[in-house]
């Protein structure tokens, strides 16, 4: 049964080409395709009934947005999805830091739900949402 | 033309300085040796990104300023502040880092470096328990057992399995790489008969690989000759793909895993099935592999200092090496990510006595995680005002800690136009440290190695050490004036 929502667990991080796409320049497009994405675990795109590469929306308690969904490659991760580091990935992570200072980039709950007819927004686009610059 | 040899890389904690360059009309045309990400800097610094003057934003737009006006507009603001907050400095020389010092002091702000969202629990932890570590030299030559937990050098770190640990030849110890080239090939070759048989061209199944399919009997790739790697992760990274075992661990739940298997270690039992989502028997077979090598490190990285836990993982690692060292020699290491985030702490320290979150609004140096750390800084609105230099916090910070960052001026230093530049008010242009600048950067190990200046850089572009110091400058001219003029009034 195809499901409307879906409770996972985000999860944040580096990829070599998130590594590559901030040295070519925050405004390039390698750095948009590598960010502005999330990996998921093939089953749970199932679940929620989209392909690869469907635009999702990723929200926590501290916001959403919407990325494009790409398979996991390498195993199932079923439960897990992980956003590339960048503002994309940011506007949704906690900023809780627990009084020592680090805010809780990893592991914090979210809902993936499909979003076919929104669009990702650039970093540009983005910036000027969020923080009206 | 000309070719420049052992090029130090301004990009990660690995600090390779192998890199061979080769210049033409003042531009790198040619990188040998570097990875992906080390390409990309060195051929891409000159792209579009680049902040060609500086810049201030009148009515909502960056315009471009000389530099003697966006040096004074910088100077006030930071003259005027209570509270300011200078963050970054990890992608920058040292040289730079200890004018940052004497500037915060001398508007009594806050001090702060990206080991606050990267290993700042790390420090926490190792201030804690202390740390048994070495240098990345000592690895390449000595380790037989090579553990990464939480942490995917193959995507932050590329070279770091070639060039310190299982793909290195070092003196003692050689090279795993053959072998890894091996198992791919077989493992092409699996893949080929398993889809020969699908299509049809196979009748037969081809009898499967008895180690991983008897019930409870994890594979017995520990006990294989040579350099051993251990990967341990929330998924199957990159890195896990190369390792010899890779542990799945549950999200949030490493202390619990390390928690088990120093009890392992000790010879005591658990009286569970599953860790962390681990079988026990999985476990056990790790445990023999720590008790019994010669020479065992663990890397670790985010997937320990961001999840539950956080300092404490840091702790509960430490102190399982430190119960390992009771049976064999075993050595801990943070993989730190920008190429000069050690040199960071290491300047803070040496001159306030603290590696980060340094706070000198009192006059003197005071240090409490949670409350001078820029982040809570940040997230709480206690700050007016930011520096941000050589470092990308607008791309890399919880949007609330961007939002109220913004709400007053925000100065920064930086040769890309990033998404804090995009967001800034007084723009400085940097010239790159490593390429158009030397300096000195010191390596996830803490040994300091010199960055080499290979080309100039454009013209009216000065480096981060020359903008801090003009500024430094006008900034105690602009002090001295208020003084005079409180007199002049009284």
């Amino acid at each position: 049964m195809v499901e409307q929502k879906l409770k996972v667990t985000l999860l944040t991080g580096r990829t070599i080409e998130q590594g590559v796409g901030k040295e070519k320049g925050k405004s390039s497009k390698e750095y948009f395709d590598a960010c502005s994405m999330c990996y998921m675990d093939a089953g749970d795109m199932a679940k929620l009934g989209i392909k690869n590469n469907t635009n999702v929306l990723v929200t926590t308690a501290n916001g959403s947005v919407v990325l494009k969904a790409v398979k996991y490659p390498r195993a199932a991760t079923p439960g897990l999805i992980y956003i590339p580091y960048g503002p994309w990935a940011n506007a949704v992570c906690s900023h809780a830091t627990t009084s020592i200072g680090m805010p809780s980039f990893k592991g914090t709950p979210a809902e993936v739900e499909p979003a076919p007819t929104k669009k990702v927004l650039t970093i540009e686009e983005l910036l000027k949402t969020e923080f009206g610059r | 033309m000309s070719i420049v040899q052992s090029v130090t890389c301004p990009i990660c904690g690995c600090l390779c300085d192998d890199i061979e360059l080769t210049i033409e009309n003042n531009e790198v045309v040619k990188v040998k040796n570097g990875c992906a990400i080390c390409e990309a800097k060195f051929l891409g610094y000159r792209g579009h990104h680049r902040i060609k003057t500086p810049l201030i934003r009148k009515d909502g737009k960056l315009v471009p300023v000389s530099m003697d006006e966006a040096v004074h507009a910088a100077a006030e603001v930071l003259a005027n502040a209570n509270y300011p907050i200078l963050y970054g400095w990890s992608s920058t020389s040292s040289e730079a880092q200890r004018i940052g010092v004497e500037l915060t002091e001398e508007v009594g702000g806050v001090m702060d470096n990206t080991a606050v969202v990267c290993h700042g629990p790390s420090i926490l932890g190792v201030q804690e328990v202390g740390i048994p570590t070495c240098t990345l030299g000592q690895i390449r030559h000595r380790a037989d057992l090579i553990i990464y937990w939480g942490c995917d050098p193959w995507s932050a770190h590329p070279r770091h399995l070639e060039r310190y640990t299982s793909f290195a030849e070092g003196r003692f110890e050689k090279s795993e790489w053959k072998a890894y080239m091996q198992k791919l090939k077989a493992q092409a070759g699996k893949k080929k008969v398993q889809s020969a048989t699908r299509s049809g061209l196979i009748k037969t199944q081809p009898p499967r690989a008895s180690s991983c399919t008897l019930p409870g009997a994890p594979p017995s790739a520990l006990s294989k000759r040579g350099r051993k790697l251990i990967v341990i992760d929330v998924r199957k990274s990159m890195s896990a793909e190369m390792a010899d075992f890779f542990i799945q661990v549950e999200p949030n739940k490493d202390y619990e895993l390390m928690q088990a298997i120093r009890v392992l270690i000790k010879d005591g039992e658990l009286d569970v099935d599953k860790v962390a989502g681990v079988p026990v028997e999985y476990l056990k077979e790790v445990a023999d592999a720590l008790v019994n090598c010669e020479f065992g490190v663990i890397f670790f990285g985010m997937g320990l200092t961001q999840t539950a836990g956080k300092f404490r993982n840091i702790e509960v690692a430490i102190s399982l090496v430190r119960d390992l060292n009771m049976r064999t020699k075993f050595l801990i290491m943070p993989m730190r990510g920008h190429f000069n985030v050690t040199g960071a702490n290491v300047v803070s320290a040496w001159q306030s006595g603290y590696p980060y979150g340094v706070d000198f609004s009192l006059g003197y140096p005071r240090y409490n995680p949670g409350e001078t750390t820029c982040m809570d800084v940040l997230i709480k609105d206690e700050h007016d005002a930011t520096l941000v230099i050589a470092a990308d916090p607008g791309a890399n910070f919880p949007k609330k800690a961007v939002q109220n960052m913004v709400k007053h001026p925000l100065i920064v230093i930086d040769p890309h136009m990033n998404a804090t530049a995009m967001l800034g008010d007084i723009v400085f242009p940097a010239a790159f440290v490593g390429i158009e600048v030397e300096g000195t950067a010191y390596r996830m190990d803490h040994v300091p190695l010199p960055l080499k200046k290979v080309v100039e850089p454009p013209e009216g572009i000065y480096s981060d050490e020359e903008i801090l110091r003009r500024i430094l400058e006008e900034v105690r001219i602009i002090k001295k004036q208020k003084a005079q003029q409180k007199v002049e009034a009284t």
